[in-house]
């Protein structure tokens, strides 16, 4: 990269600044002993090129486009194309959500996002008694098709693309979700979304499983096997490291845990009998915008450099679409702070610049009441404007990956990928991420680091902003959302009318084609789908696979 | 009793999945000497103040943020004083808006903590109850 007579030349003169600032420490020592990351990167003075001596450029950068697609996916990135803005939302009933939706593409979004309340994630019709008190609250309520017809009415499905944050009964969602399009007239084929569908790390911190691992692996590896027949342009699993971070992980841990839940989703689809260019270019990935701005541009930058050279290397992958890594951000909801909420707004924004300087294809910027409520409808326009000022005013967008070449940026890219390698390792070592989450390794990891960021934070090695620093006294709250009390009860009539009016013959004899089917080996998908226009509900249809999969209970660990 | 070492159940009710908090304060309960017994995800009322009894603990925490604390919480304090466990100190935690503590308490809850409080706040309100030395930190 650099004349070797230049370098030697600044490696001299590197030394005497070295010398002088010896001396300035002498009189002013710094705010710190030491500058270390999370990841427990020791971060240095100055990077200079000396850090960077034997980089090999085409080897670790490349260009846009190109493998190893550490500098972006797309050849042009920004330029060609903003990221999707993507607001995550839902409460209530469907009719609620329906009306939100429809404010945030007035508004300019350009993609939906469902969130659906605990009942429906967990696969509860909304009057069982598991269900008390949740139905509604931190998402829309889903009991059957007559709720997806509702939330997606005038919505054109073939013009927007959706991404639902659904796992355990993700197959339910999108069945629905296929049937309102042909009950739209669209044809599958024009359909664009996501499923999150990523049930690894639902064990390990988002907690919404239902069934046992490997029993779930086969509902994920079906989708798969589904989608790349019948719905080609949908992203068939989101492998989330969102959650793991939320949970409390590091940055490396986020990206290596993810990554490795990755790799046992394209194993488990391999081993299905599934070409690895037949469904890889289908993957998607989901993380986290951090507080340490540059470590969560470095990490978005490391994580698609070792996806690629995962897929190239070690699973053979030829079509360059398989190997890169496309994710969607969300910034950190755990950085939110209750207090002197305002100052979320500022969070956000750097977070979400993050991400967008780490090359994300799509974008949530949370609200800044998070840390108290839902977002109310004036937080959340907030939030989606602040990711317009990033795209259409900032002139970040301009050049492609433009804090490349950055020395600091640069090394530490390169540490966190050492970091991220060794915990691979540790984990294929152990069996791979199933084995690793059986274990509870994975799920202690987390633990360990959360602690930790918790006791940085109450000696304040850690400053949080008007937490345990610049502490003032309270302003008067902000007005909240409050989900409609009623709407359980709703919610609940709705569900007695559509199990009033249905055809029941035809919910038994679908369901029992899904026992049977779930009993055998064929693709559950389609008598999934035939239960679901049959209007069978959510805990109907889960409450077959529960009789025949079992249901998942954690071990607790401490 | 400051020579007994105090027993607390951190109990998950509802059904989010959050439970970072729970097991932070479980830790950092544990590291100031106390006995902690934590339940796991998804647990009604019903399964917390059976846990309680069995385990014989002084200290319930609840820890919810699915916003559903007003119809999951008062339920364990009900139970526990129908089940003759009304002195078992009740406490909470989670995403629960201001405006809602003062019902939580008049409900039988001893205190809630909301966003933001230090770990250590909740070890020395629980010492002091018990009369517990406050020695170690977290």
């Amino acid at each position: 990269m650099f004349d070797p007579q230049k370098l030697s030349r600044l490696k001299e003169e590197k030394k005497e600044w070295d010398k002088k600032v010896q001396k300035t420490l002498e009189k002013r020592p710094e705010r710190k002993d030491d500058f270390t990351l999370d990841t427990g990167i020791e971060v240095e003075r100055l990077y200079t090129p000396l850090d960077l001596e034997n980089w090999d450029y085409l080897k670790k950068l490349g260009f846009p486009g190109e493998y190893p697609f550490t500098r972006g996916i797309q050849p042009t990135m920004y330029r060609g194309r903003l990221w999707t803005m993507r607001q995550y939302a839902g409460f209530g009933a469907a009719e609620e959500t329906n009306q939100r939706f429809r404010y945030l593409l007035e508004q300019g979004q350009t993609g939906l996002s469902a969130a659906f309340d605990l009942p429906t994630q967990i696969g509860y019709d909304s009057d069982h008694p598991m269900a008390r008190g949740e139905v509604g609250k931190v998402g829309v309520a889903v009991d059957s098709l007559k709720d997806m017809e509702i939330l997606m009415d005038q919505i054109p499905l073939d013009k927007v693309s959706t991404s639902m944050t659904i796992n355990a009964p993700a197959a339910i969602l999108l069945a629905m979700y296929l049937a309102v399009a042909e009950k739209q007239g669209i044809p599958w084929s024009k359909l664009n979304g996501t499923i999150q569908n990523d049930i690894l790390k639902e064990y390990v911190a988002r907690g919404t499983y239902i069934y046992p691992p490997r029993e779930s692996m086969r509902l994920v590896v079906d989708t798969f096997a589904f989608a790349r027949e019948n719905i080609p342009q949908w992203n068939t699993i989101s492998i989330s490291g969102y959650h793991i971070r939320e949970a409390g992980s590091t940055a490396a841990q986020e990206i290596a845990f993810t990554l490795a839940n990755g790799v046992a989703y394209v194993q488990a689809a391999l081993d299905a009998g599934l070409k690895v260019d037949e469904f890889a270019p289908r993957l998607s990935f989901f993380f986290n915008a951090h507080v340490n701005f540059l470590e969560e541009i470095a990490k978005f930058r490391a994580a698609r450099r070792i996806w690629a050279r995962i897929m190239k290397e070690r699973f053979g992958a030829e079509n360059p679409r398989s190997m890169m890594l496309r994710f969607h951000t969300q910034t950190a909801g755990c950085s939110l702070t209750a207090q002197q909420p305002e100052v979320n707004v500022v969070r956000v924004a750097f977070q979400a610049l993050s991400a967008v300087l780490g090359g994300t294809q799509s974008l949530h910027t949370n609200s800044r009441d998070e840390a108290l409520a839902l977002p109310s409808e004036e937080a959340a326009l907030l939030a989606l404007r602040t990711q317009q000022v990033i795209g259409y005013e900032t002139g970040v967008t301009d050049a492609v990956d433009p804090l490349g070449g950055s020395y600091y940026l640069e090394e530490l890219t390169d540490r966190l990928e050492e970091q991220i390698e060794e915990y691979l390792e540790r984990i294929d070592n152990m069996g791979g991420a199933i084995a690793a989450i059986e274990k509870g390794y994975v799920q202690k990891q987390i633990q360990e680091s959360a602690y930790r960021y918790q006791k940085d934070i109450e000696r304040e090695e850690k400053i949080v902003v008007g937490v345990n620093r610049f502490v003032s006294e309270e302003e008067p709250p902000m007005d909240l959302l409050k989900v409609d009390p009623s709407v359980a009860e709703r919610q609940v009539e709705r569900l007695k009318e559509t199990r009033h009016n249905r055809e029941q013959r035809k919910v038994s004899e679908t369901l029992q084609n899904l026992r049977s089917a779930a009993r055998g080996e064929d693709n559950l998908i389609p008598p999934i789908l035939e239960a679901v226009k049959a209007y069978a509900t959510m805990g109907e249809i889960c409450g077959v696979l529960r009789e025949v999969f079992g249901e998942y209970h954690s071990d607790v660990l401490l | 009793m400051s020579s007994k070492t105090v027993r607390v159940l951190i109990g998950k009710v509802g059904l989010d999945g959050h439970d970072r908090g729970a097991k932070v304060i479980a830790r950092a309960l544990r590291d100031a000497g106390m006995e902690v017994i934590y339940t796991g995800l998804r647990q009604t009322p019903e399964k917390i103040v059976e846990a309680a009894m069995q385990e014989d603990v002084q200290v319930v925490g609840i820890s919810i943020l699915s916003g559903a604390h007003m119809q999951l919480i008062p339920p364990v304090v009900e139970l526990l004083r129908e089940n003759e466990a009304g002195d078992i100190l009740v406490i909470a935690g989670g995403v629960i808006p201001d405006e809602e503590i003062p019902y939580l308490k008049e409900a039988g809850v001893a205190e809630v903590f909301t966003p933001g409080t230090p770990v250590s706040e909740i070890v020395s309100f629980i010492k002091n109850r018990f009369g517990m030395e406050e020695n170690s930190q977290v």
